[in-house]
């Protein structure tokens, strides 16, 4: 028994990610027999999928560029299913996160070393104001936040809409696009691999998971955020305050998100573009899962996520298939991963109705 | 007893040789023979972890045995699974039920054995009179048409039993059935296990209270680590000796309840409280004691008559609708758990594994739940001292017995006494002034029951003031100081254990103090 649970605990890590790996193996396994079903090359499918992922310093650019809001919105997923909350509403985050930044970075005229943290700042303060509200509605009245967050995400979208629109306030009239005008060049996020759009902002998101690994797991603040999430009989035991975690876990999951957006517009857009999201908020709850609710692993699960975008549109330029194929082995990823928790809690259950 | 082997007229009900059962890193049965003799109610005793519930599982068709036979009526079988068991007559009443909570019990009961009316519809009817006829027979009254879930758990049980009975079984497995009952519904089940024996049927009794085995059972088959330790008739054996066998030593029995030296000053004062229970009902009807320094105040009751509720209010968990408590002069009813703790009320909860661990977190992590922003395990907001929190609870498994391979081991792989042993530890490291130990030894055994008690009196030996809350009467008489007893969310009498016993204890358990039960008819 004891050695059983040394040799457990040592492997612990170990074995959740080759778990992690075997499901991704999978993953691809079944992917490859889609394809090949549907009539399409599996050589030509998969070449082109590497090659626009990682082929060129251009295709791992577009798999760089892709992956850190991603990564972004998979922290911001993560934290709140850490404390047992379903933040769904990252890609509404996201926008408003992307809204404030575009905003203060046009309106400021600081030096960089200011402006770049004031609208970092501006963008995840924006996103947090966006999950406080569901938070609050959860903690005081007991409102579902998984119905909030994603309501409260149209809300965001549509309004970022408006804002940019035609006739809204902030539509740059000298573009036929929807969209602000450019930020000031001092509000812009380097670029750190020339010719793409790798920005800075990657760095960040990178920045970011480990200090939410560090909040999660180092801080009181974190400790309790965890226990309200495994155990919320236990953690009213041990005197902590559940409603304040509730409010607490949804604000830093939107202020994650806000944070993404913000990358998006200093780094990448350098404006508000609307609808310049592909849904990288619904890719969060695919990353944060993929990851485990791990913050480090939520990189690499970003980069995944984003190596799997970036080559699904090189399978589709190259007319080797739909580019939807991405798409198809980014569900099937996730379906492996949750699968064996959801066969363990099948069999588990079967043993006990027995 | 000789093996009677195959002679028709000493036809054992079951027979069980050679046993093996591996589980991951245990062998949960290791050569196991047993046997089952007709008519008989079998006493299956041992400690928690000695392979009695997975002897009966392999029995039960639930476990493939490594190695091994069994014979059900003189015939070799290989039991496949529970619904072969069932054929064959065996049926089994587990420790957590198995009903569906939205069926009325009659549903609950045909559930797989359904009786059919022209070959297309269900008669209920036929059903709900075969459940009466055997309730009558047995003694197990049901409410046929009620739902599961709106029974309490005695009901429960005996819907568990009439169902396996009604699909007919010989040989009746119950795994630990008196741990949730009250002291009158376990009368009312031996009285129907006699009936049983009566009528030739055999009984397998799970269970690890000595003083049940003995009363109830012909013959009893002790287990140690999985290995029969011996099988004795009951007539011809004692307490002693059964705890002899299970544990392998001799037990201390009666802890010795040594002298309080002051006990006069009081530490907690509790007002004229009440409080509602879950479903909004009030539970707490004006509760009034007062709890003294260097006591054990003993809190008698039969379950449900608001201890669950006591406990919570008096830990902040649960708010008071009125009334206050008042520790060391300043009120703090209306207050939270939080601010409990901080005032130095400990707490071991009945519900250790939903309630007193974070059972997915490691040791580390649960031995400072509560703790965890004291300045000595975190540096303000930002940071906390893993060194700090991983020497405190090495210490706590040192001084407290806690088996574990590390601080780091997580704490839903350690066996209940283990756990509880490291709940006890934590809540009592932190020094209390005032302890509330609810249910603290239920489902322990009897090495951890001791242990518990032990420290239980060395904290009130330092000064703590001990509110103890438990089932186990023999255990309130053991430990306390005086005696409360509560009924119907009042406390009906306080008093000496030195000048009462069980009789009047029981008494006022079940009726409340003499004006009240005038009242009551």
């Amino acid at each position: 028994m004891r050695q059983r649970l040394r040799g457990w605990l040592g492997t612990a890590l170990v074995r959740e990610t080759g778990l992690t790996l075997l499901a991704v193996a999978l993953a691809f396994a079944v992917g490859t027999l889609i394809i090949w079903a549907a009539g399409f090359s599996i050589s030509a499918v998969f070449t082109n999928l590497w090659r626009g992922a990682f082929g060129n310093r251009i295709s791992l650019g577009q798999t760089l560029t892709q992956a850190t809001p991603i990564i972004f919105t998979s922290l911001s997923f993560l934290i709140a299913f850490r404390c047992g909350l379903f933040n769904i509403g990252a890609e509404g985050q996201l926008y408003v996160g992307a809204m404030a930044a575009a905003v203060v970075g046009t309106v400021l005229r600081v030096p960089a070393w200011l402006g770049v943290p004031l609208c970092l700042a501006a963008g995840g303060l924006a996103g947090a104001f966006w999950g406080w509200i569901p938070g609050l509605l959860k903690a005081r009245r007991g409102v579902n936040e998984f119905v909030t967050t994603m309501m409260l995400s149209y809300v965001a979208i549509e309004l970022t809409n408006f804002l940019v629109a035609p006739r809204g306030p902030l539509h740059d009239r000298t573009a036929w696009s929807n969209q602000t005008v450019r930020i000031a060049t001092t509000a812009m996020l380097p670029r750190i691999m020339r010719p793409t759009q790798v920005s800075m902002a990657l760095v960040i998101a990178g920045i970011a998971a480990i200090v939410v690994w560090y909040f999660l797991f180092r801080t009181p603040s974190g400790y309790e955020l965890r226990s309200v999430g495994q155990s919320p009989a236990a953690a009213e035991y041990g005197g902590i305050r559940t409603p304040r975690k509730i409010v607490l876990a949804l604000t830093l999951a939107g202020f994650l998100a806000g944070l993404g957006g913000a990358g998006e517009v200093l780094g990448t857009h350098y404006r508000f573009i609307a609808g310049f999201s592909p849904g990288y908020g619904w890719d969060g709850i695919a990353g944060g899962l993929i990851a485990r609710a791990h913050p480090v692993a939520a990189v690499f699960a970003g980069l995944l996520m984003g190596a799997l975008r970036a080559g699904g549109m090189q399978v589709q330029r190259a007319r080797a298939a739909p580019g939807d194929i991405a798409t198809v082995l980014q569900g099937l990823v996730i379906f492996f991963i949750i699968a064996p928790m959801l066969i363990r809690r099948l069999l588990i259950w079967k043993r006990r109705r027995n | 007893m000789t093996s009677d082997q195959g002679g028709a007229m000493a036809e054992l009900a079951v027979r069980m040789e050679g046993i093996v059962k591996r589980l991951p890193g245990v062998v949960a049965n290791d050569g196991i023979d047993f046997a089952l003799e007709r008519g008989e109610i079998h006493g299956l005793l041992g400690e928690n972890g000695a392979g009695k519930t997975v002897l009966m599982s392999v029995l039960y068709g639930l476990y493939h045995p490594d190695a091994g036979t069994i014979a059900v009526r003189g015939r070799k079988q290989s039991m496949t699974s529970p619904s072969k068991a069932i054929r064959l007559g065996i049926g089994m009443v587990h420790q957590h039920f198995m009903l569906v909570p939205r069926l009325t019990v009659t549903e609950n009961i045909m559930l797989g054995s359904e009786p059919m009316k022209g070959g297309l519809f269900l008669d209920e009817r036929a059903a709900r009179r075969a459940i009466t006829e055997l309730a009558e027979q047995y003694g197990l009254p049901v409410e046929p048409k009620a739902r599961v879930e709106q029974l309490s758990v005695g009901h429960q049980q005996r819907v568990e039993i009439i169902k396996a009975l009604y699909r007919g079984a010989e040989t009746l497995i119950l795994d630990e059935p008196t741990a949730v009952l009250t002291e009158q519904e376990v009368e009312h089940l031996s009285a129907a296990l006699r009936k049983l024996r009566g009528e030739e049927k055999s009984t397998v009794f799970i269970t690890h209270k000595l003083s049940e085995a003995l009363a109830l059972c012909d013959r009893i088959t002790v287990l140690r680590k999985g290995k029969v330790v011996g099988t004795v008739r009951a007539k011809e054996t004692s307490e002693r000796e059964l705890a002899e066998m299970m544990v392998g030593r001799e037990v201390v029995f009666t802890v010795r309840r040594r002298e309080a030296t002051s006990g006069q000053e009081t530490a907690l004062r509790v007002e004229d409280v009440e409080a509602d229970d879950d479903r909004a009902l009030p539970a707490l009807k004006g509760i009034s004691f007062e709890l003294r320094k260097q006591e054990i105040l003993g809190i008698a009751g039969v379950e449900g008559n608001g201890q669950a509720e006591l406990a919570e209010v008096l830990t902040g968990l649960r708010p008071a609708k009125s009334g206050r408590i008042l520790l060391g002069g300043v009120d703090l009813s209306g207050k939270k758990a939080h601010d409990y703790i901080a005032r130095g009320i400990a707490h071991i909860p009945a519900d250790r594994q939903r309630r007193g661990l974070v059972l997915s977190f490691t040791l580390k992590e649960n031995a400072v739940l509560g703790q965890h922003r004291n300045p000595r395990f975190s540096v303000g907001p930002f940071w906390q001292k893993q060194r700090a929190i991983g020497v405190y609870t090495q210490e706590i498994m040192d001084a407290y017995n806690v088996k574990a391979p590390s601080p780091s081991a997580l704490a839903q792989n350690l066996s209940g006494g283990n756990q509880q042993r490291l709940i006890i530890g934590r809540e009592f490291s932190k020094s209390p002034q005032v302890i509330v130990a609810s249910q603290p030894t239920r489902g322990l055994d009897v090495g951890g029951i001791e242990y518990v008690r032990e420290q239980l009196l060395n904290m009130r030996d330092k000064g703590a003031a001990v509110l103890l809350i438990s089932m186990d009467l023999d255990e309130i008489l053991m430990l306390s100081d005086r005696i409360a007893v509560i009924y119907d969310g009042r406390i009906v009498a306080i008093k000496d254990p030195e000048e009462t016993d069980r009789q009047e204890l029981g008494e006022l358990m079940l009726r409340g103090a003499g004006e009240m039960a005038g009242r009551a008819g």
